[in-house]
């Protein structure tokens, strides 16, 4: 099932910006909603994504319940050489998500 | 049809609310909120003051709903490994938690930013704080406008 | 067809093309063209649709085996992308067998249960929404093109005729709001002309994918009536209205709306 979409560019010069966009599929429960007869529903959201270039973390972000359901994270990185960008999700309950994408980088 | 036990039930557990949902009902939330902003700062840059400008957060002053309002912070920054961005942090005033989301980046991110997409409880403040290489903290706040607040709204539909 | 029931067609498509408070052609507006900058952004960039997280699911089921008979929607169809174009942008369309309009999503629950021989997908289940977000999304573009026969013509009938009744403890018709007052606002909220060209979407009220019926529930808790469970007839036969209404708009899902 997709989990998350990443959207990186297939090939991009050495040394250029490149834009990175990803979405993941997650309803980010704030622990603040309440069932009708007054329960508090558990938060359950993503807490941490990571982004490795060739093993190297280039971006993270700590997420919180402030953050929308299916989150959309883009951000830039500088294309530094063809390789993968591995991209990781993890939260409450065990939630863990990866996906990969290649760049090639003339 | 609510049958009349059933709103008995519903009556008494009402009253039996958990301290959290209680508190959603604190006539001093405002303050709390505030004080609970002010802390989180505090988290975040210690005693070192916070210096505004070089971040430029965009948040639409008007938004269609509150559950999810398009956010972005882009830093002024070389990004050179002497002088790049090391953090940005988000954070609300009136939201039931202040902190939205904090980034940990360098100089391999050629642009110091982030766009994401934010849910908002309230009318109010969003601030932005860009913590440097060098130690300096530099931020930017926002006004937006929510008429349906996400958090405190019930989606039951 | 008789030369009476021709005369009678012809008489009621005359009808419901002047129908009092009806928007004219030239002033139809998606809600995509009232919504924010921001919004109609989320929707265009298919990175950045959430909508497009529930396509892709659909697409895996498209082509997984499913059923006794251990076959996927891919080995009757083909590629949806040739097979399904302008499918959606026809539906809700008469079945046969059932004799009355059925809806996008009853059509592959059908398909699902008769042809895959496989348990039945629950209307508003994720794997409905999927399936129904996938093949819809094949009709991107295209304009809704509702052809309206003398088999289809009471129901259409039924779902105007609906569209028009007040009711509820608001005692409100739908073409109050969305006849007489659209681009008005209610509470807030701006009211949009009720077209539904991009359904299943992406409700930022609902943080989640959701059908057209579940809208229209949304609507008729809102008027405080009674709202038709899942795949009623009175929900197909509005629905089928609803789209005649929006003809010649281009589809737009997987749409993001407020």
């Amino acid at each position: 099932m997709a989990r998350a979409i990443v959207n990186v560019p297939a090939r991009a010069k050495r040394g250029e910006i490149v834009e990175v966009k990803t979405l993941a599929q997650h309803p980010m429960e704030t622990g603040f909603r309440r069932t009708q007869t007054g329960e508090l529903i558990p938060r359950d959201i993503i807490r941490r994504f990571t982004c490795t270039y060739n093993g190297t973390e280039v971006y993270r972000v700590d997420l919180h319940p402030a953050m929308s359901a299916n989150p959309l994270i883009a951000f830039s990185t500088i294309a530094t050489e063809t390789g993968t960008l591995a991209f990781q999700w993890a939260g409450d309950n065990g939630y863990s998500v990866t996906e990969t994408a290649s760049i090639r980088v003339e | 049809m609510t049958t009349r036990r059933e709103f008995l039930v519903l009556a008494a557990t009402s009253l039996a609310l958990s301290e959290a949902a209680r508190a959603q009902l604190d006539p001093n939330l405002a303050a709390n909120r505030k004080a609970a902003f002010q802390e989180a700062l505090r988290r975040i840059v210690g005693d070192t003051q916070v210096r505004r400008g070089r971040v430029k957060l965009q948040l639409p002053p008007l938004i269609d709903n509150g559950n999810s309002v398009p956010l972005s912070v882009a830093v002024e920054s070389p990004m050179t490994e002497a002088d790049h961005v090391r953090a940005i942090h988000v954070l609300t005033e009136k939201n039931p938690l202040p902190d939205v989301a904090s980034v940990r980046l360098g100089p391999r991110a050629g642009r110091a930013t982030l766009s994401t997409r934010v849910r908002l409880a309230d009318t109010q403040s969003v601030t932005a704080i860009a913590q440097m290489s060098d130690g300096s903290f530099w931020s930017d706040s926002a006004e937006v406008v929510v008429t349906l607040s996400a958090c405190l709204e019930e989606g039951l539909i | 067809m008789s030369l009476r029931t021709a005369l009678l067609f012809a008489a009621s498509l005359l009808c419901a093309g002047a129908g009092a408070g009806e928007i004219p052609p030239s002033e139809r507006l998606s809600g995509y063209d009232l919504m924010s900058r921001e919004t109609r952004a989320m929707q265009d960039d298919d990175a950045t649709n959430p909508g497009m997280l529930w396509v892709l699911d659909g697409e895996a089921l498209w082509n997984r085996k499913a059923g006794a008979v251990g076959r996927a929607c891919a080995a009757c169809h083909g590629d949806a992308r040739t097979s399904m174009k302008g499918v959606a942008a026809r539906y809700p369309a008469f079945d046969a067998a059932l004799r009355r309009p059925v809806n996008l999503e009853e059509r592959i629950k059908l398909c699902r249960s008769e042809r895959q021989k496989a348990p039945p997908l629950a209307f508003e289940s994720r794997d409905l929404l999927a399936l129904t977000a996938y093949v819809a999304r094949q009709s991107r573009g295209l304009p809704i093109a509702i052809v309206i026969d003398e088999r289809t013509l009471p129901f259409l009938d039924a779902g105007r005729e609906a569209f028009h009744r007040r009711q509820g403890q608001l005692n409100l018709a739908c073409s109050q709001c969305h006849d007489d007052n659209w681009g008005r606002r209610l509470a807030g909220s701006l009211i949009p002309q009720a077209h539904p060209t991009g359904y299943p979407l992406y409700r930022l009220e609902w943080q989640g994918l959701g059908s057209l019926e579940r809208r229209l529930r949304n609507c008729l808790i809102g008027i405080r009536a009674e709202p038709y469970a899942f795949g009623a007839p009175e929900f197909v036969d509005l629905e089928l209205y609803l789209m005649w209404r929006a003809n010649g708009m281009k589809i737009e899902t997987p749409a993001v709306r407020p």
